[in-house]
């Protein structure tokens, strides 16, 4: 509804009294519309807060909360931390981009199913390696349980028609 | 405590006087003693990221000393062994992710970055380059940018956003990613860069430069068909023998007439000549503007293009107080294009006009399709000041030792009031000494109008002609001068004749120029053109006999329809990211529905199309109109004046509101 997203963003912005030292805000709410920033939308916020398009952008793309990218229905975040890092988080990084044919570069599948990403910590160390896909986490997690995940949410979609 | 002591600290032991300093890197200097940096510019807020110039303080440590307000009994120690190493380090970082391909660089020579790792004898780059490729923009005419060869000092970053209060570039990304880029990475053509350059000139590296016509220019010399003729820029004279010695503000106007000549330049013209004609036009239309009872008042002038290209992108609603005249540099293409083939024996396609400008934004403007005639632009290339000194370079010519040779007729001559131009509160001079003897029939006792001249960035000057007082402004800094037309707007400006000038200074100031490291450089350049002026025979444009012969010839009557075709144009507002529009479909579109375009543009959305929109969006969604309907919000119909601006199907409502709009859907609805 892309009507009503509009609307949501202006009373997002109103209720930020357009100001704007609070772009954050502002971005954290409009991200939660779109799922992400489009670029469009991110001209329009600069213009109503009076910011140059290009402060907008710096900040939109400094924190890894925000994304300018659509995401996938199913976004895998894994860990990279230092814990998960030394208890190979590598190698399932590369084993969900090699069953996706994503790189560090394209980190969403052209059908907008998959996204896989890195996190610095999620704070479950313990577990390390962990995986979050939405808003499940998994622990202890090796190349092959994770592409099986993979497998699971292929299998269910389908299933579902 | 005595006030001696009151105010001194000590530099490595010598005591140095506190006087009105704002950091203590200042008062060191003032030492002799040259802490290197590259993110401090007194023009410019304070960053403190390069961290090369700090100092050890007695009880603190190593400070950056930017970042230090100076104290009364200060230690301060700047060159110990262990900053030495420091500051090595430093600089061996920055190297490590710097491209190692100085003698191909444009700022080979010039650069900061190289002048440091020699002071500091650096002689091998120690880390790898972990850092890949970034892809290099060289999407415009102006500017090239290399964020490869970026140290990320910021400098850009902060002159655009705060001396000219554009904003084109910032930071984006995080940790070893960040870089310094337009919005959505796009290149500087599509976005609202205004081309100034002063990102350039401020750039320790060649991480962005102006870019170079050099070969195309050598090209159309080499081209035996072509007729190659130049124009010189009044700021050029001043600036170009800093390339090859001499002392700033030296001028060198007739080595650099005889440097062309030995180059192959057919003809050399002088743009000052146009510079003159531009002063009796534009002072035309000031006092038809005055007559006509101050509507259109106050009027801007036009000189600048990257003046010109700013109130396009943000005050597109006051474009109509900007002077219609061309600027010098295109006046004289148009004139040069239309008169000179016959009497060079040539025809216009194949007449080279190249102009030699202190400026990048003139690179753009050349551009610019209102400056074509017959597909053809009237001036085919722009050189920059330093681009030129290249070439005479590269041609091994012995500047200094060039018998000095004179300007070719009719085009190369000029008054001092055109001269001047080159300096901030010059364009305001001329047009001062021609309208005074345009208004009371009288010449002004005094030729200099020292109320303009100066330095502030933005000063005021009340010049009575007979029973009239002119109220001028002039401004240097496009965020001085979008205070102005703030004012305009609010209605509360108190002048009637506004000079603009982009670069610090004015065109002497240019992102052309050459690099200096002297402080007061800006102030010897104007000196030395006040000096040119002061040599020359005639000091009014309506005294150059080449004008009113030009007149008589080819242009007509003083502002009159010849006049305004070859002399005058229009401007256009744009887009500040260009081909932007944010769809509100609610449905796949099905090329079926009717489609309701708002203009969410600066001055739109300034008079309301926001709240226009909203409603609209409502309404739609309330009466469930979506799939009848495509509504979208675009950046620019370019009529801002008449704004909110909103097209349903194939027309446009102006001064829209909520109620037309409606109703015109409405009846769209019932009659399909």
């Amino acid at each position: 509804m892309a009507v009503k997203k509009f609307e949501d963003v202006c009373d997002i912005l109103d209720r930020q009294g357009r100001n704007p030292a609070r772009l954050i805000p502002v971005l954290q709410e409009v991200q939660k519309i779109y799922g992400y920033l489009p670029e469009e939308v991110l001209t329009f916020i600069a213009t109503s807060l009076d910011l140059p398009p290009a402060r907008v952008y710096g900040v939109a793309t400094f924190y890894a909360h925000f994304t300018l990218e659509p995401k996938g229905r199913y976004v895998f975040r894994l860990c990279d931390g230092t814990a998960c890092h030394v208890k190979g988080s590598s190698d399932i990084l590369n084993a969900l981009r090699d069953k996706l044919g994503l790189s560090e570069e394209q980190d969403t599948t052209s059908d907008k199913m998959f996204t896989v990403e890195t996190v610095s910590c999620l704070g479950a160390c313990g577990l390390a390696p962990v995986m979050t896909v939405n808003e499940s986490v998994y622990g202890q997690v090796t190349p092959e349980k994770a592409t099986e995940v993979i497998d699971e949410i292929v299998k269910n979609e389908e299933d579902n028609g | 405590m005595n006030k001696e002591i009151e105010n001194t600290l000590f530099v490595n032991g010598q005591t140095v006087e506190i006087a009105d300093e704002p950091n203590l890197l200042e008062v060191i200097r003032k030492a002799n003693i040259d802490l290197p940096t590259f993110c401090y510019h007194s023009e410019l807020s304070l960053y403190g990221a390069c961290r090369l110039c700090i100092v050890e303080l007695e009880g603190k440590g190593v400070v950056a000393s930017c970042s230090v307000q100076p104290e009364p009994g200060m230690e301060v120690r700047t060159h110990t062994a262990a900053l030495r190493e420091m500051r090595r380090t430093t600089l061996e970082l920055l190297l490590a992710n710097h491209p190692q391909a100085c003698t191909t660089c444009a700022k080979n020579t010039q650069c900061k970055l190289q002048d440091l790792a020699q002071r500091f004898g650096i002689e091998d780059v120690v880390f790898n380059r972990p850092v890949k490729e970034r892809p290099i923009d060289d999407s415009n005419p102006a500017l090239v940018r290399d964020p490869n060869k970026c140290v990320l000092c910021g400098d850009c970053v902060r002159f655009c956003a705060e001396v000219q209060n554009v904003g084109a570039i910032d930071f984006a990304n995080r940790g070893a990613q960040v870089t310094v880029t337009p919005a959505y990475n796009k290149g500087l053509g599509d976005v609202a860069c205004v081309f100034c350059g002063q990102c350039a000139a401020v750039c320790p590296t060649g991480a962005i430069t102006p870019n170079s016509a050099e070969q195309d220019v050598m090209a159309a010399i080499d081209d035996p068909e072509t007729t190659v003729v130049a124009q010189l820029a009044p700021a050029l004279r001043v600036a170009l023998g800093e390339e090859f010695g001499y002392d700033p503000g030296t001028s060198v106007t007739w080595q650099m007439v005889a440097a062309l000549k030995r180059l192959g330049f057919d003809k050399v013209y002088d743009t000052s000549f146009a510079a003159d004609l531009t002063v009796i036009e534009e002072a035309g239309e000031f006092i038809e503007r005055m007559d006509e009872g101050g509507e259109r008042l106050p009027q801007f002038t036009s000189c600048c293009p990257a003046w010109i290209k700013t109130a396009e992108h943000f005050s597109p609603d006051l474009l109509p107080h900007l002077s219609s005249c061309r600027s010098p540099q295109q006046m004289f293409g148009s004139l040069a294009r239309r008169t000179l083939p016959e009497q060079l024996n040539t025809t216009p396609e194949k007449l080279v006009v190249v102009s030699i400008m202190p400026c990048t934004a003139k690179k753009y403007e050349a551009t610019r399709e209102e400056f074509h005639q017959n597909g053809k632009p009237d001036v085919d290339h722009v050189l920059t000041t330093r681009e030129l000194a290249g070439i005479i370079r590269g041609a091994g010519l012995r500047f200094q030792d060039l018998e000095p040779e004179s300007f070719d007729l009719p085009l190369g001559f000029k008054s001092g009031a055109g001269v001047i131009f080159g300096n901030s509160g010059g364009v305001s001079e001329a047009v001062v000494r021609y309208a005074h003897e345009k208004v009371t029939g009288e010449r002004s006792p005094e030729v200099d109008v020292h109320a303009v001249r100066g330095e502030e960035g933005v000063r005021e000057a009340q010049i009575s002609m007979g029973d009239r007082t002119v109220r001028m402004a002039v401004v240097h800094g496009l965020a001085n001068a979008q205070r102005l037309t703030e004012q305009v707007r609010q209605g509360t400006c108190p002048y009637d004749f506004i000079e603009v000038m982009a670069c610090p200074g004015g065109c002497i100031g240019g992102a052309g120029q050459p690099v200096s490291f002297d402080e007061n450089i800006r102030q010897k350049r104007k000196a030395g053109l006040y000096a040119v002026d002061k040599g020359l025979q005639v000091h009014h444009p309506q005294d150059n006999p080449y004008v009113a012969a030009s007149y008589r010839d080819a242009i007509g009557e003083i502002g009159g329809e010849e006049a305004h075709d070859m002399l005058h144009t229009t401007y256009k507002t744009r887009q500040r990211i260009a081909g932007q529009e944010l769809s509100l479909a609610n449905s796949e579109a099905t090329g079926q529905q009717l489609e309701v375009d708002v203009c969410l543009g600066t001055s739109c959305f300034l008079k309301g199309s926001q709240d226009l929109l909203q409603a609209l969006a409502k309404y739609i969604n309330t009466n469930e109109l979506g799939e009848h309907v495509e509504v979208k919000a675009s950046f620019c119909h370019q009529k801002c004046g008449r704004g909110p601006v909103v097209k349903i199907g194939d027309k446009t409502f102006e001064h829209a509101d909520f109620d037309t709009v409606r109703g015109t859907i409405d009846e769209v609805m019932q009659n399909s």
